[in-house]
């Protein structure tokens, strides 16, 4: 009798003890991160997005931590072979237009479209092979929904035609720092022009 | 006695938040979190899930229309309804109709609903949500701890009438979906109306349409047409005579949406349903 009521008392603490636990944590972190997440973004900016992602140089990051600069951003994937090197190109095009003294307040930043295969490890090795290795250079490995809901942000397409392969669309996208978009060149080796006056007017900002 | 209870008590309480500082301390070893990712927390909306046998297949657009294989999964029996949707932005607010934002949709987002917290008079909460984004309805099925289907799993179930897994041959399962394109407002009947198929699972066909996860995989944009290896053969003439089936001029209806839409779209025949992958491992199926 007596190991009966107390086996019943025992249940109804294990519901008490869970659900206390689980609404507290509820009410703290949504009402926080909510809060957080309320004040600081405007509602156009990608550091709504909550995913987190791996940098080159094995940081674990959320978007928002690249806010404050301008950011010039580009998905590509490290073993591609035709469109991705052009991409690169263009990047680098853009950058040595930009005015030395300016480079600390913009991140040049590649996302790979291909999170199985391009590990923190990868990217340095890319960004090392491709002198993309100074600290204005950011490289992003994130997970499957993640870059998934990156890449919609961006209008950026792209499918896995083989398990090596993908094809994708070739945007470059420039954001401010508050993490709006406010450019987008699309195309390969396409004159830059208006992107690189883009990005220089909106650092001196 | 009471000290014993007392000690069982407490056992409890630290075992039932124990999870909870485990993540807490992975969580320090990040060297650079901005923000807290925000947790979108359950919502007390359970839904019936059917059994998906995994198979191979050759969808009729798609990947270039080779045989793929599907994993076994379980898919929601129905399309989420506008009941389920609102438990669901009643316990996570940033989701809530004045508060989404912009990057997350465009100005339709709920735009059938009253306001944040009811959906009014007019509208069945037994009907399937629309005018919800992609973004939205990913969170959804996430806070779940379920995802949006892939249009590959998702094409998988719906080629599916009554009696047969592969119905796609059939002349009738053919014709109702292609009189359901021509219905107007379909949108506005209650769930679980339409048919029960093969597996189990209703409203994939005449009801509405719905999200998938990778529904941008399809490529067709203007202005990516030059500069990439774009889905062509499934819009031109002569790529649609090559369709594996003639027949599925339905399935070419779907890709062709899919590859209209924008992440950010909310439309109102356009909603979703989530699956999560099957926990059944190969001794447990028959």
């Amino acid at each position: 009798m007596k190991s009966k009521t107390i086996k019943f008392i025992g249940i109804i603490f294990v519901f008490i003890s869970i659900n206390a636990c689980k609404n507290n944590e509820n009410k703290n972190s949504n009402t926080n991160t909510e809060a957080i997440i309320d004040s600081a973004f405007s509602g156009e900016s990608i550091f709504n997005l909550t995913g987190n992602w791996h940098t080159q140089n094995n940081e674990t990051i959320a978007l928002s931590a690249l806010k404050g600069k301008t950011l010039v951003m580009v998905m590509i994937y490290t073993s591609c072979k035709a469109a991705c090197p052009r991409l690169v190109a263009d990047m680098r095009d853009i950058e040595s237009k930009m005015p030395k003294d300016k480079l600390d307040k913009i991140n040049f930043v590649l996302v790979s479209i291909d999170p199985e295969n391009d590990n923190p490890k990868r990217l340095k090795a890319f960004a090392i092979a491709n002198n993309m290795d100074a600290s204005h250079w950011t490289f992003l490995q994130g997970t499957k929904t993640s870059v998934q809901e990156f890449a919609n942000v961006l209008a950026v397409k792209y499918k896995q035609i083989s398990p090596m392969d993908f094809s994708h669309s070739n945007i470059i996208s420039v954001f401010n720092s508050e993490g709006e978009l406010i450019h987008q060149q699309e195309g390969l080796g396409v004159n830059n022009k208006e992107t690189v006056e883009t990005i220089i007017k909106t650092i001196n900002e | 006695m009471k000290k014993i209870l007392s000690i069982y008590c407490l056992i409890i309480l630290i075992a039932s938040c124990s999870n909870k500082n485990t993540s807490n301390e992975s969580n320090n070893n990040f060297q650079k979190i901005v923000v807290v990712t925000p947790n979108d927390t359950t919502f007390g909306v359970t839904t019936t899930m059917a059994n998906i046998k995994g198979g191979k297949y050759v969808p009729l657009y798609g990947r270039d229309s080779q045989l793929v294989t599907i994993n076994s999964f379980s898919m929601d029996v129905l399309p989420v309804s506008n009941a389920n949707y609102l438990a669901f932005v009643n316990t996570n607010r940033r989701w809530r109709k004045s508060k989404i934002k912009k990057i997350f949709s465009d100005d339709n987002y709920l735009y059938h609903w009253k306001n944040d917290t009811s959906i009014g008079n007019e509208m069945n909460p037994n009907s399937a949500i629309t005018n919800v984004s992609w973004y939205a309805a990913k969170a959804y099925c996430e806070c779940q701890g379920k995802r949006l289907p892939t249009i590959d799993e998702w094409e998988y179930v719906a080629m599916a009438n009554q009696e047969m897994a592969d119905a796609r041959k059939i002349k009738s399962y053919n014709q109702y979906i292609l009189d359901w394109y021509e219905k107007p407002k379909t949108s506005i009947n209650p769930i679980g109306e339409t048919f029960k198929n093969y597996w189990g699972v209703y409203d994939l066909h005449g009801l509405v349409w719905e999200w998938t996860s990778d529904f941008s995989s399809i490529l067709l944009t203007g202005e990516s047409r030059n500069d990439v290896k774009t889905d062509k053969n499934l819009f031109c003439g002569s790529g649609s005579l090559n369709a594996t089936d003639l027949m599925n001029y339905a399935a070419f209806m779907r890709y062709a949406f899919r590859g209209s839409l924008k992440a950010n779209y909310s439309i109102q025949n356009l909603g979703f349903r989530c699956v999560k992958d099957s926990v059944i491992t190969n001794q447990n199926e028959k």
